[in-house]
């Protein structure tokens, strides 16, 4: 039991720093610096370099594009890309969709699908909840009745509406869960499909969120037709194919890595912002206990994910037990844009439709917080609300 | 980074896992515990003789094992989960934490006195005044010749009453509060002067109060440097931390078990209460709590070692660990109903335990405080 690095990793940790360093995107970097929002081709930048160095899907098996890395080596890479605030790699393609292409796709199906998420030529996106199915996802309604065609071929018509669907308004390719028999019980037909995004019949409409954002978007199907061979596995089964994307790269979910590039933000934040008495906020008594709290807090969640990283390398792989990383990660990255936006006072709330959120007024390290802490309330509702994740540990691991 | 434990450490584990299962159940220690001497010396001895685990943190050539932090976590877990009372931490822990890093002379036989069961330590440092404050010393020991004069009174000393020798902080120049001037002393606890007032504690151990009148003490019987004693009893406090939040992982772990086993079991409303979602959420939260806690319980253990991450790695985990101990500890009871109120059951009693490693060596608030002034500097 050490936390030793060994002289490989640590040369590691060197080739990672200087390729951030010579090949992050200059324009990527100044979108970011202004606080901007960023264009589709921003989105895609470092996706596309990474791709060109093989470093963009260090979770996929190595033959079809993964790096091999050990956990360590994938813990280093998280850390260095935290610390140096790399734009995360969009997960709807490589690490939602891949998964289920590699496991449960035919070859045809993943040499057709795979080289375009790796490149960043596809942007996917994903149509799962629906207004009516959130938390209990399997009961979405979303129809998709299979016939043959006048060109005697078999599609889906797919019929329905699907909602939350992140950056949606970009996608070029959708993966959907729908339902192919209405009669079965909820989780047992259900089929997972590609869907060309620019298919007839496809409308995306915008929600924009209480932030004043355009993140997600309500996503309409009119009787689009689907090639059946666009269906990833059995009819019926999708229900497989949506639990294994769930269990997957649950270790990453923590955020360790970026909270505590958040906390160092929010220690220089409170270092120059002055407490009632005039002293360094972070000299306050109240304010620091809270962010000493915080602190100790990652300090365990951090742990807790090598506690568990150490159980994949021995083969173990990451048990429901993970679900403690989403719940104790999204808690304390709440926390921490709380204490953020606590610590800015007054300045956290200006509201400007200008490029840099609330530029020239107030100091710049308070632009956006209060965006940040309303648009991050949605980490302990998504990918299985924090609720759900105490059902499955309830369930999967204390048996009840 | 490496999380496994050796074969050694899992050995050690199952060597002590299997002799408690079968020499310490619940009704035997607490049948033990309730009345005099409140302990079992052959317990002792077995640890010492059939299980050699007393030598678990000494190196070989001084007829250890060989180990260090991790098997005293390890053999400290086991311990928690049976409320073991004998007195390993003082002892092993404490007693050879502080022989092992002063550099004292008389060492190698001592050392060889605990790895044969024969020499038992307990520490005494608290003083009715001093509260968590390591620094806060009243009792004196003045020069007197090649020796010193001991007074004093020193305050719940644990395992006091089963001890050979104690090892007391005294201060030999400046004030009462003063982070100069304390020396640490070893002291028979046969000497003339040395009085003691034993009782037992809440959670089933023992303590003492002890009162020191004009003792006299040899040359040899100073530890460490005279007058700057401070830094050897904050690192070994350190050490004492980390041990004792495993014992807090061995006590959480059954408090949590033990609840999650209960409710499966009790029916009300015509059903298990273990089938309501309220309830399964509550032990999903104490399940979190205990895996942070066990999480910290090796970063602390890990860390210990080193002196420029000890004290904030210690500091850290007895916050985790105090607040995961009352917070699985009294969820525990509550889940229990009224079956938890009762003494006849296993659960009040880690319960006990859980809420005195709380505030051992310092409580919450106190840790928080000693870590804001580590990590986050001087407050205004």
């Amino acid at each position: 039991m050490n936390l030793d690095f060994t002289p490989e990793e640590n040369a590691f940790r060197e080739e990672v720093r200087s390729f951030i360093k010579e090949s992050y995107p200059a324009n990527l970097r100044a979108a970011q610096d202004e606080g901007r929002i960023l264009t589709k081709d921003e989105y895609l930048a470092w996706h596309k370099v990474l791709a060109k160095k093989g470093w963009l899907a260090p979770g996929w098996p190595k033959e079809l594009g993964g790096t091999g890395w050990t956990p360590t080596q994938k813990y280093i890479w998280s850390e260095e890309t935290a610390r140096a605030d790399c734009l995360g790699v969009l997960p709807f393609g490589v690490s939602m969709l891949a998964p289920v292409l590699y496991t449960f796709g035919t070859d045809e199906q993943k040499q057709r699908f795979l080289p375009g998420i790796y490149n960043g030529d596809v942007w996917w996106c994903q149509g799962y909840s629906e207004p009516g199915a959130g938390s209990d996802l399997a009961s979405l309604k979303c129809k998709a009745e299979r016939i043959t065609a006048d060109d005697g071929k078999e599609y889906y018509i797919v019929n329905g509406q699907k909602t939350w669907t992140t950056l949606g308004q970009y996608a070029d390719w959708g993966f959907f869960l729908v339902r192919t028999d209405p009669d079965s019980k909820p989780q047992s037909g259900i089929s997972f499909l590609l869907i060309d995004m620019k298919s007839p019949g496809i409308q995306v409409r915008p929600i924009i969120t209480l932030e004043g954002g355009h993140e997600v978007n309500d996503v309409f199907l009119d009787n689009v037709k689907v090639p059946v061979e666009n269906r990833i596995f059995h009819e019926n089964q999708g229900w497989t194919c949506a639990k294994a994307l769930l269990a997957h790269e649950r270790s990453g979910i923590a955020g360790v890595a970026r909270s505590k590039r958040s906390l160092e933000k929010l220690r220089t934040i409170a270092s120059t912002e002055r407490s009632d008495v005039g002293s360094a906020l972070l000299t306050d008594a109240f304010f620091r206990r809270k962010v000493a709290e915080l602190e100790i807090d990652l300090t365990a969640l951090e742990f807790t994910e090598l506690r568990t990283l150490a159980g994949e390398s021995s083969g173990k792989g990451p048990g429901p037990e993970s679900s403690i990383l989403k719940i104790k990660g999204t808690e304390i990255q709440q926390r921490l844009q709380e204490l953020a936006l606590e610590a800015v006072g007054h300045y956290g709330a200006p509201f400007l439709h200008d490029a840099k959120g609330n530029a020239g007024v107030g100091p710049d390290y308070a632009d956006g917080l209060a965006g940040e802490m309303f648009n991050g309330r949605k980490t302990s509702i998504y990918g299985g609300s924090n609720e759900i994740q105490r059902n499955i540990i309830a369930k999967m691991v204390l048996g009840l | 980074m490496d999380f496994s434990f050796t074969e050694e450490q899992s050995m050690l584990r199952d060597t002590v896992a299997a002799y408690l299962g079968d020499h310490y159940d619940f009704d035997k220690r607490r049948a033990v515990a309730g009345k005099e001497p409140g302990w079992r010396p052959e317990v002792w001895k077995a640890f010492a003789e059939e299980l050699g685990i007393l030598g678990a943190p000494f190196s070989e050539e001084l007829g250890g094992l060989g180990g260090g932090p991790i098997e005293n976590m390890v053999v400290m877990e086991e311990f928690g989960k049976a409320l073991v009372i004998e007195p390993y931490l003082g002892t092993v822990v404490i007693g050879g934490g502080f022989l092992k890093h002063s550099g004292y002379a008389g060492a190698a036989d001592l050392i060889g006195g605990i790895i044969e069961g024969k020499v038992i330590f307990a520490f005494a440092s608290a003083e009715p005044m001093s509260r968590y404050n390591l620094a806060v010393v009243a009792t004196t020991a003045k020069k007197d010749g090649e020796g010193w004069v001991l007074n004093g009174h020193k305050a719940v000393v644990i395992g006091a009453p089963f001890a050979t020798h104690l090892i007391v902080t005294a201060r030999t120049a400046g004030g009462d509060r003063d982070a100069q001037g304390i020396s640490v002393f070893l002291v028979d606890k046969a000497a003339k002067g040395v009085t003691t007032r034993d009782y037992p504690t809440v959670d089933g151990n023992r303590a003492s109060e002890v009162y020191f009148e004009n003792v006299s003490l040899g040359a040899d019987a100073l530890i460490g440097p005279a007058d700057n004693g401070l830094p050897l009893v904050e690192k070994v406090v350190d050490e004492a931390i980390a041990a004792t939040c495993a014992e807090a992982c061995g006590v959480l772990r059954k408090l949590h078990e033990g609840t999650v086993e209960y409710t499966k079991q009790r029916k009300q409303f015509g059903v298990p209460i273990s089938s309501f979602q309220v309830l399964q959420h509550r032990m999903v939260d104490m399940f979190i709590n205990v895996e942070q806690a066990v999480s910290m319980t090796y970063m602390a253990n890990i860390k210990v070692g080193d002196d420029a991450e000890r004290a904030k790695a210690a500091s850290a985990a007895k916050v985790q660990i105090g607040k995961a101990c009352k917070f699985v500890g009294q969820n525990a009871i509550q889940l229990h109903g009224g079956m938890g109120m009762t003494d006849e059951m296993a659960i009040g009693h880690y319960f006990k335990r859980a809420t005195m490693i709380e505030s051992a060596f310092g409580s919450v608030d106190h840790h928080l405080s000693r870590y804001e002034f580590l990590s986050l500097g001087k407050v205004a």
